[in-house]
């Protein structure tokens, strides 16, 4: 039978971007070692419904890992202590009764908090519309088999195309750069044929937006990768900069 | 509703209102003689048009991002932060095209005939078909895009099997297709939001669709963010915000999967079809316990491997690996021997509901059986195993605690799909003009059952190949000075009643919480309208139901204020309409005195426990109108000209 689990929580309080925040203090006392972080979240949240409080608010979405919506810091680890994990799949089973946990945001001059533990990951998405794509129009593409691939480069590709833009790797940066995103990126695209066309240009737009967004840049601290629920490699950065001096200097 | 009503519904014939406008001739050609008869728009005009999209996901990104590529103005609404998060992003096994790159006999034809018995012979024929025939352009669309695909040694594209087909036709990136097939549409979406020609909001939901001369002109959503409620004035609304799994509470959709766009169409008068038909998904991650939010899905695909089993004997507690073969009871080998474990949806989890309900489920709650791959392992060896379904085995194992590579998972049904949607004709048209459903929120296409692999098919052939010419049709028939603005009385009208209902939510100031109504909504829909149901459960549904609706507007309680982020504010109201198309799933199940596909009615099986179909009465499909009464019926009598509705067998 599951354990029944004590567990107090600290968390980061903030109403608007412009207010200051706090970490207020609470207990669920019915919490089981069979609940993801997320609900013992939820059971607070219905806790503090009953009791006329506030709830405290954080995004999710699939709530399997892959939708990239959730992301908290968990005792001072972006995504909690088991690697390679979101936080929706993070189980209470890895921790102990009575323990008490701090949960905060994803912090970063390029996430303005919206409330609570709800951060705005926009940047994001400007940095893919940046380049991160290949130009091919609706209905112009050739047959799926026309060009050969490679397994092994399809499978580097995919290794890089997992990426759920989550912002653990921003959180987790002393410098608050989002260059194993970006990477990520435009290395799936790079190791494929059909994105190798527009590499060099894809690589300067996306780094360029990437420190227009106030990211900071990568110092090679790695903490990045070991906190990517899907382990993605900072291999992708050291060929990011090559292809972007590329592009700067064919310019 | 009483019998006298029920009884009266099968005597209907095909309602006037409901013309599909399938095109005549050859159901092969169709599609093209469509093509070729379709009005164009000038380029010069498209770019004068407003196009909203609501959603994107597969079907929403896709159209948004095709349209805008033809030149029309896009503006593309999400409710996640941002568009790549839509739940399109979690379908795991893969995508089906009559490629036939294997050479092992697919062909469109066989798609389209797969398809069409997959989903119990309750789907149009001339859309099935052309899906069947736009399949592989998706294919060669994506590749274009960089999706990343699973190749052979040789580079060509690797393909998998699925349930109820017996030809390899799935193409696949690991167990994360849903999310390439999306990223490869929300970057192709990204190109056209750098180049101007869409605007992108996201953090918005849809609360209502705005009708003026009986045409939808636009819609009303909320800021989730600021809690604003803004107008958005459109030529054409497109629909694409997914199917109503969540109706259940516990699904295998994600947490902000929701019915209110569609819902509020449908009390503008939009018709909704087909709402019983319902997939239940096998091979899904058991409930553990009732603070539960969600159920995690396995892929199909794990079938291909898996051997699903039960101990014969139902007092058997031994560990599965402790159990010796002969006391197994591989039961859908043995029911099912031609299709074995990879017998469609609807019929694996059937056969699963009757083991646990003979008492040979396993685990700790009894509702679970076993999918085994040690049979697997030991003939491919596990690094091939990981190789095809890594990343399911790391989810299971972080969920449960347990290593499938060396014991059984545990699987048990949970509810994944939603065949049933607003109705469409040909051209993916709602019964509003200038309101177009595509992707999982339209009833097309799957019938009474969808087959894995087909729901990414389908939305992305709603939205890179059918809507872009469809589209046209309506566009071509509108002149410029009829639209209107958005000051317009029909914007300032349809915005104060989202706003009223806002108000009467918070100010209701009750003692329960949204997430109970919908723990209790969801309790009585998986009893009552699940895998099974019968005339008691499905009438006893349908006035729970009511009273449920009555109890919520007593005492719901709502934290917070309306100018604001405010998660149960938005639950709440999603509830509420949850609640009222949880009375119209009940209703329509019970008038549908049959069993098909996802749609099981106890009273209507043969002695080997098998669904019995009743063409001669119910070859059609239930569009529901709303009144200010109870919900008005209208058929669409389904003709099959090509194929031959049998009894759908798999032994």
């Amino acid at each position: 039978m599951a354990k029944n689990m004590t567990i107090n929580l600290r968390i980061w309080r903030q109403k608007s971007p412009e207010t200051p925040g706090k970490l207020v203090d609470y207990t669920v006392s019915n919490a089981s070692e069979h609940m993801s972080f997320l609900e013992l979240l939820d059971v607070l949240n219905e806790q503090l419904i009953a009791s006329e409080d506030d709830p405290v608010e954080f995004d999710s979405d699939c709530r399997e890992g892959i939708c990239g919506s959730c992301g908290v810091m968990v005792a001072g680890i972006a995504h909690g202590p088991q690697q390679r994990t979101a936080v929706c799949q993070l189980h209470m089973r890895s921790f102990k009764d009575g323990d008490t946990i701090t949960v905060e945001p994803f912090r970063a001059r390029a996430f303005p908090i919206v409330r609570d533990l709800v951060v705005d990951r926009s940047a994001f998405d400007r940095i893919i519309a940046a380049h991160g794509y290949v130009s091919v129009k609706t209905g112009s593409a050739p047959d799926a088999n026309a060009i050969p691939i490679s397994k092994d480069a399809a499978e580097e590709a995919m290794d890089f195309a997992a990426c759920i833009g989550c912002g653990a790797c921003v959180a987790a940066c002393p410098n608050g750069s989002a260059s194993l995103f970006t990477a990520a990126k435009i290395e799936h695209l790079a190791l494929l044929p059909q994105g190798q066309v527009e590499a060099s240009q894809r690589a300067v737009a996306m780094v360029d937006q990437m420190e227009a967004e106030g990211f900071g840049d990568c110092s090679n601290y790695a903490e990045c990768e070991a906190v990517c629920p899907k382990g993605i490699s900072v291999s992708g950065i050291a060929s990011m900069r090559r292809a972007y001096m590329k592009g700067v200097f064919s310019k | 509703m009483s019998d006298e009503v029920t009884n009266s519904m099968s005597e209907l014939s095909h309602s006037p209102r409901l013309d599909a406008k399938v095109p005549a001739g050859r159901l092969q050609e169709k599609w093209d003689a469509y093509k070729d008869a379709v009005s164009l728009v000038n380029p010069a005009n498209k770019r004068s048009h407003n196009i909203l999209v609501v959603g994107s996901g597969l079907a929403g990104a896709s159209a948004a991002a095709t349209l805008a590529g033809l030149g029309y103005n896009v503006k593309c609404f999400c409710i996640q932060d941002s568009a790549r998060r839509a739940h399109s992003i979690a379908a795991q096994g893969g995508i089906n095209a009559a490629k036939n790159y294997p050479n092992d006999g697919d062909t469109i034809w066989r798609l389209f005939y797969d398809t069409i018995k997959g989903g119990d012979y309750r789907s149009r024929e001339a859309n099935v078909y052309r899906l069947a025939q736009v399949s592989n352009n998706i294919i060669d669309q994506a590749v274009a895009q960089g999706v990343p695909f699973a190749r052979e040694y040789g580079g060509v594209l690797a393909n998998r099997s699925f349930g109820g087909a017996q030809v390899s036709r799935t193409f696949y990136a690991r167990g994360q297709t849903g999310q390439q097939l999306l990223l490869g549409a929300y970057q192709a979406l990204s190109h056209q939001i750098a180049a101007g020609r869409v605007t992108m909001l996201p953090r918005r939901e849809m609360l209502d669709l705005v009708v003026a001369n009986d045409r939808a002109r636009g819609i009303i959503t909320r800021n989730l963010v600021t809690g604003e409620l803004e107008r958005h004035a459109g030529d054409a609304v497109l629909l694409c915000t997914g199917g109503y799994g969540n109706a259940y509470y516990l699904s295998t959709n994600a947490k902000n999967s929701n019915v209110t766009a569609a819902w509020r169409c449908y009390k503008r008068g939009a018709f909704f079809a087909n709402p019983c038909y319902t997939q239940i998904h096998p091979t899904c991650i058991p409930v553990s316990g009732d603070y539960q939010s969600k159920l995690t899905l396995m892929s199909e695909s794990l079938r291909n491997d898996g051997r699903v089993w039960v101990p014969k004997d139902p007092t058997d507690t031994r560990a599965p690996e402790a159990i010796p073969e002969d006391a197994r009871d591989y039961y859908l080998e043995r029911r099912y021997p031609s299709f074995g474990n990879l017998v469609p949806r609807d019929v694996a989890s059937r056969a699963a509901k009757k083991e646990c309900d003979a008492g040979r489920g396993v685990g700790e709650t009894r509702l679970a059986v076993y999918l085994d791959f040690d049979a697997a392992i030991r003939r491919l060896g596990s690094s091939t195993i990981q190789d095809r379904y890594g990343n399911l085995f790391e989810m299971y194992e972080r969920i449960t605690g347990d290593d499938p590579y060396r014991t059984p998972m545990r699987i048990y049904p949970a509810v994944h799909y939603t065949m049933g949607g607003l109705w469409v004709d040909y051209e993916l048209q709602s019964t509003i003009p200038g309101l177009f459903v595509l992707g999982e929120a339209n009833f097309s296409d799957h019938g009474a059952n969808r087959l894995g692999a087909s729901a990414l098919m389908q939305g992305l052939a709603d939205g890179y190949f059918v809507i872009p010419y469809t589209l046209g049709a309506y566009m071509a028939g509108i002149r410029q000075s009829e639209s209107i603005s958005e000051s317009h009385e029909a914007f300032t009208a349809t915005e104060e009643e989202a706003g009223a209902r806002i108000d009467r939510l918070l100010n209701n100031k009750g003692d329960k919480s949204p997430t109970q109504f919908h723990r209790e909504l969801g309790q009585l829909l998986w009893n009552h309208v699940g895998m099974a149901r019968d005339h008691a459960g499905l009438e006893e549904a349908v006035s729970s139901i009511e009273s449920l609706r009555d109890e919520f507007w007593e005492r719901i309680r709502v934290p917070g204020s309306a100018d604001r982020f405010n998660k149960n504010l938005e639950f709440a109201g999603r509830i509420a309409d949850f609640i009222e198309l949880g009375s119209l799933m009940a209703q329509d199940a019970l008038r549908r005195e049959e069993s098909c596909g996802g749609h099981f009615r106890e009273e209507y099986q043969n002695s080997e426990g098998e669904a019995v179909r009743n063409d001669e009465n119910f070859a059609d499909v239930a569009a529901w109108e709303h009144t200010d009464r109870r919900p008005v019926l209208h058929l669409e009598k389904l003709s099959f000209e090509n194929v031959h509705p049998t009894t759908r067998s798999y032994k």
